[in-house]
């Protein structure tokens, strides 16, 4: 029996693990202490329960557990690895190095840099949504302190050539930050093999709770300073200020756990499903195209566009399934999907874009609902498309002088 | 963002969906908007010459539910009325019909945008018609 609607938004968030939530239960009720509390018993099982967490994390990504600071989610750990590197090393230079498409939590905490006084060179992306590294090697000055590139988007799942940059990052002596919200748990990440000095991390993007996620800062070769953005008691090595999150931090460190177990299995049954949606929807529905990148991508995540359908009218029909659109109407602008829009997908396109977001408890049954019920409406609000009847007429729509409104 | 019930219901049910031929000179069509903008409304009244009342009218629309749904009303509101009638279709009765929220009152906006392009263009037609037929009657005057 399907539960509708069907859950396929899981770049947006994951469902928690229920082994996750068992895990972080008795840290509500029983084991309460404050893990900054060193007088008794309750603060000590709360601070020991920390540390298991921030090895689960660490040993995720190849790190060491006393480089993981806690934060309240991954816009709290870009914007204090963005601001936090730049006003810590300003006296070394002025420039940061970033692209297009990232998360807004980068490009926002960029634009505020950029009126304190930093220069940011925002590369273009081909057409895939990637960077190559020779695009980076040639925008470094002798002031850039900072390269910020995520490792999978959010919205097309393409992976980006981190281990490159971060070879380029060290021979040039500068910091590496990537936003790992999409990657860590999904694909392989390790800091070491990587380069990576900081990495940006969130729980509810790997089936943990939501408002908590981590930084992590690189402790030696180089040992990365960063000037705190929370001022307070001085935890998370002077950091980030804040009591800890115990019961969150549990679950995340659980998360991370079950995820570092099954990523390999999970991530072959996840592109088994993503491509048994993909090429069945796109065998059935001619003028379908795929954004991103074809093989380099997130397993569970398959962003594809409708010609001659429109996005949120498409989400309508197919509301059985909780998905997300690069559609301006979704959204309170006009606009349509920026990143759609930097890899040089049209305006029409990218409004009739749909992501489909793949993850541990979607089903073979769900996804081929889905498939039935995707080709059945896009064939239905083709029939209703002004636009599809002008294509089979052989009008070229480009020809036509729209106004624009 | 929850849609309401009438949206609904013509998104589901569209009335109307279809075509008349463009070229027949008691159609006339209207097109607005643009696919980069995310909504193209393509909307067409039959007159009957004779009347002025409008017969029939069918849309086709690229967009969202509420475009959907706002050319679906539109085309039920047209029928059975006379062209000064449908002049006087405003958007705003559209937007309280459907319950349209502030962010979708363009999609009304577009609605009657295209009853008056289609309209326009029936009218144009007639005087082009006329045109020719004075055109005719002064060679057929001249030849005789």
């Amino acid at each position: 029996m399907l539960k509708i609607p069907i859950y396929m938004d899981n770049n947006s968030t994951t469902r928690v693990d229920p082994r996750v939530v068992e895990a972080m239960l008795p840290y509500f009720t029983e084991h309460y202490g404050n893990a900054a509390s060193r007088s008794h018993p309750y603060g000590w099982e709360s601070e020991q329960a920390v540390e298991t967490a921030r090895e689960q994390i660490a040993s995720l990504i190849g790190a060491g557990a006393k480089e993981i600071i806690f934060t309240s989610g991954a816009t709290e750990s870009d914007n204090l690895a963005l601001k936090g590197v730049a006003q810590m090393y300003k006296k070394k230079g002025n420039h940061i190095i970033t692209q297009a498409t990232e998360h807004k939590a980068v490009l926002d905490a960029c634009k505020r840099l950029e009126k304190e006084g930093f220069q940011v060179t925002y590369l273009p992306v081909d057409a895939f949504g990637q960077v190559n590294v020779e695009q980076i090697r040639a925008a470094i000055t002798d002031k850039t302190i900072l390269v910020s590139i995520m490792s999978a988007n959010n919205e097309i799942g393409s992976l980006q050539p981190i281990k490159a940059i971060g070879k380029l990052c060290k021979e040039k002596g500068i910091l590496f930050h990537t936003d790992g919200v999409q990657s860590v748990g999904k694909v392989p990440i390790n800091v070491e093999e990587m380069g990576i000095d900081l990495l940006s991390l969130t729980a509810h993007k790997m089936y943990g709770p939501k408002g908590i996620g981590a930084l992590y800062v690189r402790k030696k070769d180089p040992r990365v300073r960063l000037d705190p953005q929370i001022d307070g008691g001085g935890h998370e090595r002077g950091m980030r200020s804040g009591t800890l999150a115990v019961p969150l931090i549990v679950g995340f460190g659980r998360a991370a756990e079950i995820a570092h177990q099954e990523m390999a299995e999970e991530a072959k049954r996840l592109y088994r499903l993503r491509e048994r949606l993909r090429k069945a929807i796109m065998e059935k529905l001619p003028e379908s195209y795929l954004n991103g990148h074809p093989d380099e991508r997130l397993p569970g995540n398959a962003n594809i566009s409708f010609a001659y359908v429109e996005g949120e009218g498409l989400m309508m029909g197919i509301k059985d399934v909780a998905v997300s659109s690069g559609s301006a109407c979704t959204s309170a602008s006009l606009e349509p999907s920026y990143v759609l829009r930097a890899l040089g997908v049209g305006d029409e396109l990218a409004h009739s874009s749909i992501r489909f977001g793949l993850g541990r408890f979607t089903t073979e049954e769900e996804v081929d609902y889905v498939i039935d019920l995707v080709v059945r409406e896009v064939n239905r609000l083709r029939e209703m498309s002004p636009l599809y009847e002008m294509a089979q007429q052989g009008i070229d729509l480009k020809s036509i002088a729209w106004a624009a409104h | 963002m929850p849609y309401s019930d009438k949206v609904l219901e013509h998104y589901n049910h569209p009335r109307n969906v279809g075509s008349f031929s463009p070229s027949d000179l008691n159609v006339g069509t209207g097109l607005v908007g643009a696919p980069e903008c995310g909504d193209v409304l393509k909307l067409q009244i039959l007159v009957n010459p004779s009347t002025g009342m409008i017969e029939d009218a069918k849309f086709k629309t690229f967009g969202c539910g509420s475009a959907i749904a706002s050319s679906s009303l539109a085309t039920e509101w047209l029928k059975g009325k006379t062209i000064d009638e449908a002049m006087d279709i405003k958007n705003t009765a559209i937007v309280e019909e459907l319950a349209l929220p502030p962010v979708k009152v363009h999609c009304s906006v577009l609605a009657e945008d295209a009853i008056k392009a289609a309209i326009k263009n029936f009218q144009d037609k007639q005087v082009s018609k006329s045109a020719k037929q004075s055109e005719r009657a002064e060679l057929v005057g001249a030849a005789s």
